[in-house]
């Protein structure tokens, strides 16, 4: 015990002692979280459009202001030649133009039927597809009030209609925030993780120092579990610290417990420290270790359901997603804070994460050596 | 000459004859590539939902059936109450929950108007909104279809998809991932390289070589831009076959940017190991300082349209925003550099005050 203390005391001086690596580990998540949390919204306003009205009549007139009106878009000029507008939209400067053909008002009374154009710039797919969503109901809400509203009495009193009300619940803002800070907290945490300790034990390696630990009498549990523990605190830390800081400048809710989050976090960080402290002990070089770290690290956060919904992807890719240990960590804490489930809602993830933990742990174990 | 062409060689073999490094640096864009095709959508698709139908009647089976064949949503389960959605959301799987109010059928036939209530599990406020979206407009238009003879006139909506006709992901990725691959590459590993000098101490034995301090330099980056370019040509080639992203406009252009952007990534990577002595610094600093923000901050995943005015102002100073936009431009836009002058000359500016700055901390001395 006394042996693992003294190693655990030689870590912390060594990152302690170490000034630059101070701000990094502290500093720099914090400023990353407010940034990024800032910064990652699919929220949809202000969507630049360009008007191409060839009509100019009561009818396109009426409907461009109803787009003007709508908080969502943004009209940025108007033009009488589409392709005017379209090269507008090769410069990048709109994201739609809104045409409305010649004659269309007169069509419209004498067919009963017209059309309208929407052209989308669609490279960001999910964005097009949005916009043209709200594009769609704003017209279909135009067809309800002002040509419904307008026609004469003649018209039938016995339309249905379904009214459907909706409600979004755990977030009725839809504060697209709240959801987006457990998540980055749970990267920063592993990226902080990952990193110290992937880089650690190769770094003794490569300086040579590792030689006088494998002379020493401590043992290998001794010497991992040693090496862990710095880390496995300085990342509890961390992540209290984050909650902290989401808490005062996010005002996140934390509906769960507590406890539960730093019961799942403590598991969850000797996942990510033992899987670290692997990569450690089968590279040769820190550049080598970094590399592999990276590698995982972005395929483990890109399947993590933290940008994009799990559910949408391929099943084969949902089953390989079960070894993912991010994807566990990152439901359990938005579960946790914004639903307050508990532990029985939790319990499959809990436990997969334990499973993870005693392997990625046992393996790292198993796979430092002394001799060299 | 032939000293630098030693030295260049030197550079190589460290490359070369690290196998894990290598089959990292190769494997790791088509790897990526793959995932971001294949697996990455946040299209909607069977999202589980729970309905509450306490009449089921014609019409709520008529919507319901609607609603489940569309293909977005599953059915998980039906509510015998509406106090179980709570717990239904709180345990994860049910996005959605859809309820009708009692006698739908009736109601709707009698007083031409009946309700629906949806409720979304909006803790992901994304997908709640556009489950939310989906599910409205479906209802909305099995409303058209019952009412359609009686709605005297209508406008229309026609729809055209600019540049990306089937609204795949994958056309977005692209760009963003060799924004963020040739970073990777050129920043961090060319930091990590000189500093790795440093801290074995065979720096020192460059510094006292005949060579002069550009040369050393110089050489060291070189071969990194070459693995750079490789990497590149990976990604526009696998895009361009697996995934028919196309390349419409001119190729020699598209390189001649991204060769741009690996000087300025280069430059920066040589700034960073100037300014400290150990390669775990160096490594923080490029991945938690360069890494993050090209991924968030530079239109790649999110854009930036969308951001609060003060983030947009931040990406403005991130290189890798002006490269994703050229590259867009380029590639799926067919645009020539008459559409894309401004962004080029600001990757110069950019390049040439990290090389500036990086001349000026240049150190010949060891501390």
């Amino acid at each position: 015990m006394r042996t693992i203390l003294y190693i655990i005391q030689k870590e912390f001086l060594q990152v302690f002692r170490n000034r630059s690596m101070l701000p990094i580990i502290f500093f720099v998540p914090v400023v990353q979280l407010i940034i990024l949390v800032n910064a990652a919204t699919y929220e949809m306003k202000h969507i630049r459009v360009s008007v191409v009205d060839l009509d100019l009549s009561g009818t396109s007139r009426k409907l461009v202001s109803k787009f003007q009106g709508s908080p969502f878009y943004q009209i940025q000029s108007v033009y009488f030649s589409y392709a005017e507008a379209e090269d507008e939209m090769k410069r990048g400067n709109i994201e739609m133009i809104l045409q409305v053909p010649a004659r269309f008002e007169r069509k419209l009374i004498k067919e009963g039927q017209a059309k309208v154009q929407f052209v989308i710039n669609a490279i960001n797919g999910q964005s097009a597809g949005l916009t043209n969503a709200y594009s769609t109901m704003i017209l279909l809400d135009y067809n309800r009030e002002v040509l419904i509203g307008n026609t004469t009495p003649s018209m039938p009193a016995n339309i249905k209609s379904i009214q459907t009300d909706y409600s979004y619940w755990y977030n009725p803002k839809l504060n697209y925030k709240t959801y987006m800070v457990p998540g980055i907290l749970v990267l920063l945490v592993t990226i902080i993780g990952l990193l110290l300790s992937g880089m650690n034990i190769v770094r003794e390696m490569e300086i040579g120092t590792i030689e006088q630990i494998n002379v020493t009498p401590i043992n290998k549990i001794q010497f991992i579990t040693g090496k862990l523990m710095p880390f496995w605190i300085i990342g509890l830390f961390e992540l209290a610290f984050g909650l902290t800081v989401g808490k005062l400048l996010f005002n996140i809710p934390m509906e769960g417990s507590l406890g539960l989050i730093f019961l799942s976090a403590a598991v969850y960080l000797f996942v990510i420290l033992s899987f670290g402290l692997l990569i450690s002990t089968i590279t040769h070089t820190q550049q080598q270790a970094m590399l592999v770290s990276f590698f995982f690290m972005v395929i483990f956060i890109l399947m993590s359901g933290l940008f994009t919904s799990i559910e949408s992807m391929p099943v084969w890719a949902q089953n390989l997603d079960r070894l993912n240990p991010v994807m566990y960590f990152i439901k359990i804490m938005r579960m946790v804070l914004l639903k307050g489930s508990g532990f029985a809602d939790i319990s499959a993830h809990f436990w997969s994460l334990v499973v993870y933990a005693v392997c990625s742990l046992g393996l790292a174990i198993l796979r430092y050596r002394k001799v060299s | 000459m032939k000293r630098f062409r030693g030295f260049v060689l030197k550079e190589f073999y460290h490359i070369f004859r690290d196998y894990r490094t290598l089959l990292i640096l190769f494997g790791m864009p088509a790897v990526q590539l793959m995932l971001f095709g294949y697996v990455l959508t946040n299209e909607i698709k069977d999202a589980k939902i729970a309905i509450y139908d306490p009449s089921k009647d014609v019409v709520t089976r008529g919507i319901s059936d609607k609603i489940l064949s569309s293909g977005y949503f599953i059915l998980e389960r039906n509510l015998n109450t509406v106090g179980e959605i709570d717990r239904v959301f709180r345990q994860g799987d049910v996005k959605l929950a859809l309820i009708y109010e009692p006698g739908f059928a009736t109601k709707l036939e009698k007083n031409g108007k009946a309700r629906i209530q949806l409720i979304a599990d909006a803790s992901d406020p994304n997908t709640a909104n556009m489950l939310v979206n989906y599910a409205s407009g479906i209802i909305s238009n099995y409303l058209v279809s019952v009412n359609s003879e009686k709605v005297p006139m209508q406008i229309s909506p026609e729809v055209r998809m600019m540049y990306n006709g089937e609204l795949k992901g994958v056309y977005m990725f692209v760009p963003g991932l060799m924004a963020m691959l040739l970073m990777l590459i050129s920043a961090l590993m060319t930091s990590l390289s000189i500093t790795r000098e440093k801290e074995m101490g065979t720096m020192e034995l460059l510094l006292v070589s005949p060579m002069r301090p550009a040369q050393i330099i110089v050489g060291k980056v070189f071969p990194y831009v070459f693995l750079a370019f490789i990497d590149a040509c990976i990604i526009l080639v696998l895009g361009n076959l697996v995934f028919d992203v196309p390349i419409l406009g001119s190729i020699s252009l598209l390189l001649l940017e991204s060769f741009l952007y690996i000087c300025m990534a280069l430059s920066l990577g040589i700034l960073i190991s100037n300014i400290t002595n150990s390669q775990q610094v160096a490594m923080m600093i490029s991945l938690v300082a360069l890494m993050l923000p090209t991924i968030l901050l530079s239109g790649f995943i999110f854009p930036v349209e969308n951001m609060p005015l003060i983030m947009q102002v931040l990406c403005h100073i991130m290189p890798p925003k002006y490269y994703i936009t050229i590259i867009k431009s380029i590639m799926l836009q067919g645009n020539g550099i008459e559409y894309v002058w401004r962004e080029t000359i600001i990757l110069i500016g950019f390049t040439a005050v990290f090389l500036a700055l990086s001349v000026k901390k240049f150190n010949i001395r060891l501390s």
